[in-house]
């Protein structure tokens, strides 16, 4: 195990293999890769920078994000309709995401005091995302629930499957554009 | 009793298991022990369901075992039969109404789901919170820490056949659920920290009640270590049994008490102080031998530990009575009953956060607290509009699962069962 930095000193990123932009917000640090070169970054990360555990990994859908436009104090026809609360358009639009789909990476390091990053690549629905179980063991039942849920296929996972829905389960859940309320009732008469 | 403050701690956990040899993580599948080769072919290899519907696996477990005779010899953890959607549902609803949701996911460690959700709005927020919100999520926290060890430390015995530690335990986590009741209303799945602070004052009678059962718990405690610390059957059911090296501890990312047991020292109320906790003094009690018995000693010092800050914490409390514990920002905090009937703004704010709900500002933030099983993050992502558009939590129990596979080392069928409770996973948390 190599010699943690020196506390406090300031990570820099730019070393990272595969990095493209480096951002801070809220006090927490966010690093883009590049999508092909995520495991090689993942392993620079644990091996030269101490990031030796993988806190979560999380895929997010950005389809349709900012679409229900900007509303002032009335309301425009994008906006809010009073018949259906919560349903008012947004103070600003928001900034425009690259590709479809986020996947954070929030990494630990354990030392004093502890470093977390974000590292996120970005993907489009298909796009192969390089798998880190080779990196860090226990992404493998992250990846497989963000594959299951959100329909990322992570490239090289030993055992890419469903875990959370049923082994025949169609769709994936926490995407946008799959319908809430409307899946069917199982073992029903009609069926 | 003195222990070293955090920050003079300069050194990173020290992680070393190079006299280690037992289990190692089984490859390629990290989560999965397969059969070898040269056994599998042979016929007494009995592959049997464990779960999902079994006394022992804590909810809705299903271990696919490989058997010979009585030894585990594959094993593979199949979740997702208590799936509830709470990520998706949660991106339906208005911020505060999550709040609702997110005690309901870990049902043991509840006040730990709510509490790392808040703390996550109020980020985005950037909401200070007032000083004793902060002190009453702590004393909270703890009580809700060690109603949750209580819950492991009952029903683990159970299934090892201690049948009384469970009437035990369950004694003082009525207690508990009392206070809880006093305090928010409800027993379990609280509600009571709102975005802000706190979803209502603290009771004065609270404070009495809580400082009987401070008192009272050592001794509580003391009785449990009667019953089960020089237990011959404790001690031969759960010591040397489904341990883990304290380097696959962190490969496979296991945190809280799995981890401590593994011998590394690390909890993040000390390395990251979030509440109060840069303000009480706490040890944590770390083991080393990585086996069920050291889990249930790292949990058994810990809720040593959980009274002496519950303690602290009332101390502090008590003298704040009649200071503020909700924040005063009417555009995110509901507005006090009493106001509605003489204030126009009032309704007005009133109506608008219930029926629209308040908008979060545009960003992501992922927030870690120590929760009873373990590192517990929430992740989340705001459009900027009412209701938020990605809600993520880091299940400790879903991790804590993982583990399994590795810990099967020369296992018994028995062994089994003592090391799924060891590990302390609540299905609710993992399947989410």
């Amino acid at each position: 195990m190599p010699a943690p930095p020196a506390p406090g000193a300031g990570m820099s990123y730019t070393d990272v293999p595969g990095f493209v932009e480096e951002s801070v917000a809220h006090g927490e640090t966010t690093v883009t890769i590049e999508r092909e070169r995520l495991r090689e970054a993942c392993e620079y990360a644990r091996d030269e920078l101490g990031f030796q555990m993988l806190s979560d990994l999380v895929a997010t859908d950005y389809l349709n994000w900012g679409a229900r436009g900007v509303s002032g104090y009335i309301g425009t026809a994008t906006g809010r309709d009073i018949n259906f609360p919560m349903t008012q358009g947004l103070q600003t639009q928001p900034r425009v995401k690259p590709k479809r789909f986020s996947i954070s990476y929030h990494l630990l390091a354990m030392r004093q005091p502890p470093e977390r990053v974000r590292f996120k690549v970005w993907a489009d629905d298909g796009e192969p995302v390089p798998s880190v179980v080779s990196v860090w063991p226990t992404a493998d039942w992250h990846e497989r629930e963000q594959f299951d849920l959100m329909g990322i296929r992570f490239a090289g996972h030993p055992y890419l499957r469903r875990i959370i829905m049923d082994g025949d389960w169609e769709g994936h859940p926490l995407r946008k554009d799959y319908p809430i309320g409307g899946e069917p009732v199982r073992f029903s008469e009609a069926e | 009793m003195t222990i070293a403050p955090a920050r003079t701690r300069t050194a990173w956990p020290v992680v070393d298991d190079s006299q280690y040899e037992g289990s190692r993580i089984p490859s390629p599948i990290p989560t999965v022990k397969r059969v070898p080769a040269d056994y599998a072919e042979r016929e007494d290899i009995m592959q049997i369901n464990f779960g999902p519907n079994h006394p022992s696996t804590h909810g809705v477990l299903r271990l696919i075992v490989d058997l010979d005779g009585e030894l585990v010899e594959g094993i593979e953890a199949v979740i997702g039969y208590l799936h509830t959607g709470f990520e998706k549902s949660m991106e339906q609803k208005t911020w505060w109404k999550c709040v609702t949701y997110s005690p309901r996911i870990d049902y043991v460690g509840y006040q730990a789901n709510e509490l790392t959700f808040v703390l996550a709005v109020e980020k985005l927020l950037e909401l200070e919170v007032p000083e004793k919100a902060t002190w009453m999520r702590t004393l909270l926290s703890e009580l809700n820490r060690i109603h949750s060890h209580l819950i492991y430390l009952g029903t683990s015995a159970l299934e090892l056949g201690a049948i009384s530690m469970f009437w035990y335990c369950f004694r003082e986590r009525e207690l508990i659920l009392d206070l809880f009741e006093m305090v928010t209303g409800q027993r379990m799945h609280t509600r009571y920290f709102q975005i802000g602070g706190l979803a209502e004052d603290i009771p004065d009678g609270f404070f009495p009640e809580c400082r009987k059962f401070v008192d009272w718990f050592p001794h509580a405690l003391a009785d449990y270590r009667t019953l089960l610390d020089r237990n011959a059957i404790w001690l031969e059911r759960t010591r040397g049994v489904g341990v883990l090296s304290a380097s696959d501890a962190i490969a496979l990312g296991q945190t809280g008490p799995n981890l401590r047991a593994s011998g590394v020292d690390w909890d993040l109320r000390r390395e990251q102080p979030y509440l109060a906790y840069a303000n009480v003094d706490f040890q944590v009690p770390v083991y080393t031998a990585g086996d069920v018995y050291d889990r249930y000693r790292v949990r058994m010092d810990e809720m040593r530990e959980s009274n002496r800050i519950v303690d602290q914490c009332l101390r502090r409390l008590e003298r704040m009575q009649g200071r503020p514990w909700i924040v005063d920002d009417r555009k995110v905090v509901l507005p006090p009953r009493e106001e509605l009937h003489t204030s126009m703004e009032s309704l007005i704010h009133h109506f608008k956060i219930v029926t629209e709900g308040f908008r979060v500002p545009e960003g992501e933030v992922y927030v870690t607290t120590e929760s009873p099983r373990g590192e517990q993050g929430c992740y989340l992502v705001s459009e900027g509009g009412p209701k938020p558009w990605r809600v993520h939590f880091r299940a400790p129990s879903f991790v804590a699962l993982e583990a399994t596979a590795t810990c099967m080392h020369e296992t018994l069928v028995a062994d089994l069962i003592a090391i799924v409770g060891s590990l302390d996973a609540v299905m609710g948390d993992a399947d989410r």
